[in-house]
């Protein structure tokens, strides 16, 4: 009798409506949201505000190094002293005084500049005005040694490296931003896949075995049919929820973005900036340009076939491990010790990911670990919008399967002894002689 | 063939502790069977093997002659002395599931299980969490969840645990009934009155060995020492107590009895029948009370046990 549908559909049932899950369903992507939509505009505050600067510049030639910009105002004293000019400073309540001294050399100030406010001012201000005053300097150096300053900044060019391979595949930078995106987001995807339903599965499998209702069960199924009707399950309403949260959210960033007006793109994360500046250095038109060709030549159905079947695979692999950990122990806080050994593989994956793919993605590092089971399914994962040989990918994943199989007769058996056993704790030792029961 | 189950010589391990030693039991078709013995002797193994949660590392076990497959799980009906359902589901949905995972068809299901909350007075229920149930009411859907697809064995472990008297009877006379119409009881119970009250069989496994089984008539007729209960009213006690001690062995007795002067005990040896005790003690004393102490199930177990 196969009962594996009527569990997963129980399991799949029991979880979706439980209220807890529903509450998150539609929770977190509103909580999510409005702590964007927060940081947004406190940035925004942030941005707005004006200061104003006083210089006092003893040197009488700085001066023209300062204009106005939006954010900071620049006023310029001379003829004041230092203590003139502080009062003057306290009384407008301005930011903050720029105090160069004179000195015997004009040109050589590196002692001779100092910065006086109330609070200490951020990094950003302070190396700003250090970029004006050097710029400044160096311009008159080089006027002073006779050359035009209009010549140097004519001169100026941007370059851009079209890339294209020896089989004729345009390529760009930002076709590897584009890589590094998608791999990177499978990749991330998996790995928080992982914890958040693997820490599910493992909890239904405690409260199975603390409202002992296990006994009953496992008169009428396998062991290993209700453990993969429970993994199976669980992860079908995970999926549910990861598309609720999708939908949820995209529409959510719309209708916010819209009522409020914060362009939400404005809040730089590291890797945005990294594409600003890869942008910056090529013309708009193009940067739409490479953004297509990046698109088209992104191996896009390699990349959707194999994000299945690695996602998939990585995720029971896990989820293997996960369920066995709960069949083994009483309740949540005695899981700990487990927790460990799976956790690790999962986070170096990630770093390998995040550290080798992108600095050299067909490296022997890289390569290797995208082998190795508990990490290919990452690895791999964020590899393969680079383009990976097919039969390193089929390799990999016959690797994975046989693993996996392993590991499900492997927790199957724990499984099996586990939710029979009350009130010890187990030791790895104890399990191991589980496997022979 | 007479008997529903047979173990033959059944064994198993856990590591280095034996849990079962070759026991061997028969179950008689129509009966009700007590499996006795005291905490951890492995009667819990022996009806997890019969439930095939595990499996024996050897010896076999038959149901109706045959080996026990995977489909003979709808055959079983088992309520465990660890009780449990889902705590979070509603009563309706739970015992449909369960059903289901028997072999019941969904619609089956649902007739048998109006049927049931009929009969145990089980109203509006059917959207109730467990949770939501005191615990007499939880045992009472456990009980439907153990007999609704209408098994040939029905194995119970304690199963009058947390019922008070009114529900603990109820739930009896449903025994009874499902064994009239055909069912074999399993029984495993502490409470050695209701093994006198409903066993018709037992046997009884002591550290991990069987050490006694048989009907439970056969069982007493083994245990009794041939001793007789007297009450007897005479003009001098003390004269009549003291010659019957002269001639037998006698214990003390208490039991109920309007005015009787002498109560005991009395062991005869195994050639003297009770007639010859009932002649002697005519010509001494008026006889109101004589009857044969048959061993209770208590005594059998305590002696049985204390001697292994």
């Amino acid at each position: 009798m196969n009962h594996l549908p009527l569990i997963i559909k129980r399991e799949y049932l029991n979880k979706v409506r439980n209220r807890s899950f529903v509450v998150m369903t539609f929770l977190s992507p509103i909580i999510m949201i409005a702590l964007v939509a927060v940081v947004a505009y406190l940035s925004q505050i942030n941005n707005d505000k004006k200061r104003t600067i006083t210089i006092l510049d003893e040197t009488r030639v700085l001066a023209e190094a300062f204009e106005n910009t939006e954010h900071t105002t620049y006023t310029i004293l001379s003829d004041t002293g230092y203590e003139t000019a502080k009062e003057l400073v306290k009384a407008k309540e301005d930011f903050g005084l720029l105090y160069i001294k004179k000195s015997s050399d004009t040109l050589n100030l590196v002692q001779s500049v100092n910065f006086y406010s109330d609070e200490s001012p951020s990094v950003s201000i302070i190396s700003n005005l250090e970029r004006r005053i050097e710029k400044r300097l160096s311009d008159i150096k080089l006027q002073n040694d006779g050359v035009d300053i209009e010549q140097i900044r004519a001169s100026k060019t941007t370059i851009n490296i079209a890339q294209e391979t020896f089989d004729g595949e345009k390529t760009s930078k930002i076709d590897s931003y584009l890589k590094l995106a998608f791999g990177g987001a499978a990749g991330y995807l998996l790995f928080m896949f992982i914890i958040i339903y693997g820490n599910m599965i493992m909890r239904s499998v405690i409260e199975e075995k603390t409202s002992r209702i296990i006994e009953v069960i496992i008169s009428s199924v396998k062991p290993i049919q209700l453990m993969m009707g429970k993994i199976i399950g669980t992860s079908l309403a995970g999926i549910t929820q990861f598309l609720i949260w999708l939908i949820l959210g995209g529409v959510l960033l719309f209708v916010v973005s819209a009522i409020f007006g914060i362009d939400l793109m404005q809040i730089q994360s590291p890797q945005q900036e990294m594409i600003n500046q890869a942008m910056a250095s090529s013309d708009a038109q193009n940067i739409a340009q490479d953004l297509i060709t990046g698109f088209v030549n992104l191996p896009i159905l390699n990349l959707c076939v194999a994000f299945l079947f690695f996602f998939i695979g990585g995720y029971l692999l896990y989820s293997s491990f996960y369920a066995a950990i709960g069949a083994a122990v009483d309740n949540e806080t005695d899981t700990q010790q487990f927790m460990m050994p799976i956790i690790m593989p999962l986070i170096l994956a990630v770093y390998v990911g995040v550290f080798t793919v992108i600095e050299d993605p067909h490296g022997t590092v890289s390569t290797i670990f995208s082998f190795i089971p508990l990490t290919s399914p990452v690895v791999m994962l964020m590899r393969i919008p680079f383009g990976v040989p097919i039969w390193q990918q089929l390799l990999s994943f016959a690797i994975l399967v046989f693993t996996f199989i392993f590991t499900v007769w492997f927790a199957a058996k724990i499984y099996r002894v586990g939710i029979l056993m009350y009130g010890k704790k187990p030791s790895y030792k104890e399990l191991f002689k589980w496997l022979r029961y | 063939m007479n008997n529903l189950l047979v173990a033959n010589s059944v064994s198993k391990s856990f590591g280095d502790f034996k849990a079962l030693n070759e026991v061997s039991i028969a179950v008689p078709k129509g009966s009700i069977f007590g499996l006795l013995g005291p905490n951890g002797a492995g009667k819990t193994t022996l009806i997890r093997i019969i439930n095939q949660i595990t499996m024996p590392d050897s010896g076999e076990v038959l149901l109706d002659g045959l080996p026990l497959k995977p489909m003979n799980i709808r055959d079983i009906g088992y309520l465990p002395e660890e009780r449990g359902l889902y705590k979070s589901m509603k009563v309706g949905e739970q015992v449909l599931y369960l059903a289901q995972l028997k072999g019941l068809s969904k619609q089956e299901a649902r007739e048998r299980l109006k049927y049931w909350f009929d009969k145990l007075e089980i109203g509006d229920w059917w959207n109730k969490k467990i949770q939501e149930l005191s615990k007499g009411q939880a045992q009472k859907i456990q009980f439907i969840v153990t007999v609704i697809h209408r098994p040939k064995l029905l194995i119970f472990d304690e199963p009058f645990s947390g019922f008070d008297p009114i529900n603990a009877s109820l739930i009896k006379d449903e025994i009874l009934q499902l064994r009239d119409e055909g069912a074999t009881v399993i029984f495993s119970t502490h409470r050695m009155e209701s093994v006198e009250e409903l066993c018709d069989h037992i046997a009884l496994i002591h550290k991990s060995n069987k050490v006694l089984d048989g009907k439970l008539t056969d069982v007493k007729r083994q245990f009794k020492t041939n001793t007789f209960e007297v009450g007897m009213q005479s003009s001098n006690p003390e004269e009549v107590t003291r010659m019957i001690k002269e001639k037998f062995e006698v214990f003390p007795a208490t039991f109920k009895n309007l005015n009787d002067d002498i109560k005991l005990n009395i062991k005869l040896p195994q050639e003297t029948s009770s007639n010859d005790l009932l002649s002697f003690l005519t010509s001494k004393a008026e006889i109101h009370h004589f009857v044969e102490v048959i061993p209770s199930a208590n005594d059998i177990f305590i002696q049985t046990v204390k001697n292994n």
